[in-house]
């Protein structure tokens, strides 16, 4: 109990991508869905750099910042999608979205 | 080594409850807060890992960038500022049934794996310490091991802005 674990990381890693999934799929609002998205990121990038750090290489460092980039692409073109459906319908409620449902 | 214990097990209480309350707030703003939290925790995770370089685009990308975005997409969409109760779905326990059970494969599968002492990380968790410094090796391998995912990476984000651009423009 004295030397960092891996384990410690990866398991707030699932702690925290288990709270993004329920986000997902609890939440009405689109722009909450897309912070609980963040979370799941987050959770990903907590792995890649613990891995990385105990095999002593900057893959998992390297492929984290690719991660934040990848992020702020996606939040980029997910809230412009949010801000369409917010135009055309008035709502940004997930549950009004259901013209495609047979 | 056991200060490092103490501060990732504050660091980590920090965003666990600062994570539920992003998901459960019934404030929008509030949930972008406590969002900027989860952020700025998970950031100091990557300096006790020695990864200084991602922690610092962590707060640059992740707090200076990505929370202002949630806060003009909070203000464009109109969402009721302050309290609402119709942010959460009716069926959320399937959501929470979902996590949990998710959560207990995830532990015990990596429980199993890794259990509790036989993979301490390096003493020194300094990542090849080669060039100096941990920014350095990063962005030497950025630019020459990884170089054609930098790239790609490069020329996904002007897409992702250009379509950004196009889906918001009125017309």
């Amino acid at each position: 109990m004295d030397d960092l674990l891996l384990n410690q990381f990866l398991l707030l890693g699932a702690v925290l991508f288990c709270i993004g999934v329920y986000g997902v799929i609890a939440r009405r609002n689109a722009v909450l869905v897309l912070m609980s998205i963040e979370l799941i990121l987050n959770a990903v990038n907590i792995n890649l750099v613990a891995f990385g750090a105990i095999h002593g290489s900057v893959a998992g460092a390297v492929f984290a910042l690719f991660v934040i980039a990848i992020a702020a692409a996606e939040v980029g073109v997910g809230l412009a999608i949010v801000l369409l459906i917010y135009r055309n319908r008035k709502s940004v409620d997930l549950d009004d979205l259901a013209q495609m449902k047979g | 080594m056991v200060a490092q214990n103490i501060f990732f097990y504050a660091i980590a209480a920090g965003i666990t409850f600062s994570a539920v309350r992003v998901v459960t707030s019934q404030n929008v703003v509030h949930a972008a807060l406590y969002l900027v939290a989860v952020l700025g925790g998970v950031g100091a995770q990557y300096v006790l890992l020695t990864a200084e370089f991602v922690a610092a685009t962590q707060l640059l990308v992740y707090i200076g960038a990505i929370v202002v975005l949630f806060l003009f997409g909070i203000m464009l969409t109109r969402t009721r500022i302050g309290r609402d109760q119709e942010l959460t779905h009716r069926a959320w326990w399937s959501g929470l049934v979902t996590a949990l059970v998710l959560f207990g494969v995830m532990a015990y599968a990596l429980i199993d794996e890794y259990g509790w002492s036989k993979t301490p990380l390096p003493a020194d968790t300094r990542i090849a310490h080669v060039n100096g410094s941990n920014t350095a090796t990063v962005s030497d391998s950025v630019f020459s091991q990884y170089l054609v995912p930098f790239e790609a990476i490069s020329v996904l984000l002007l897409a992702a802005l250009v379509g950004a651009i196009v889906l918001a423009r009125k017309d």
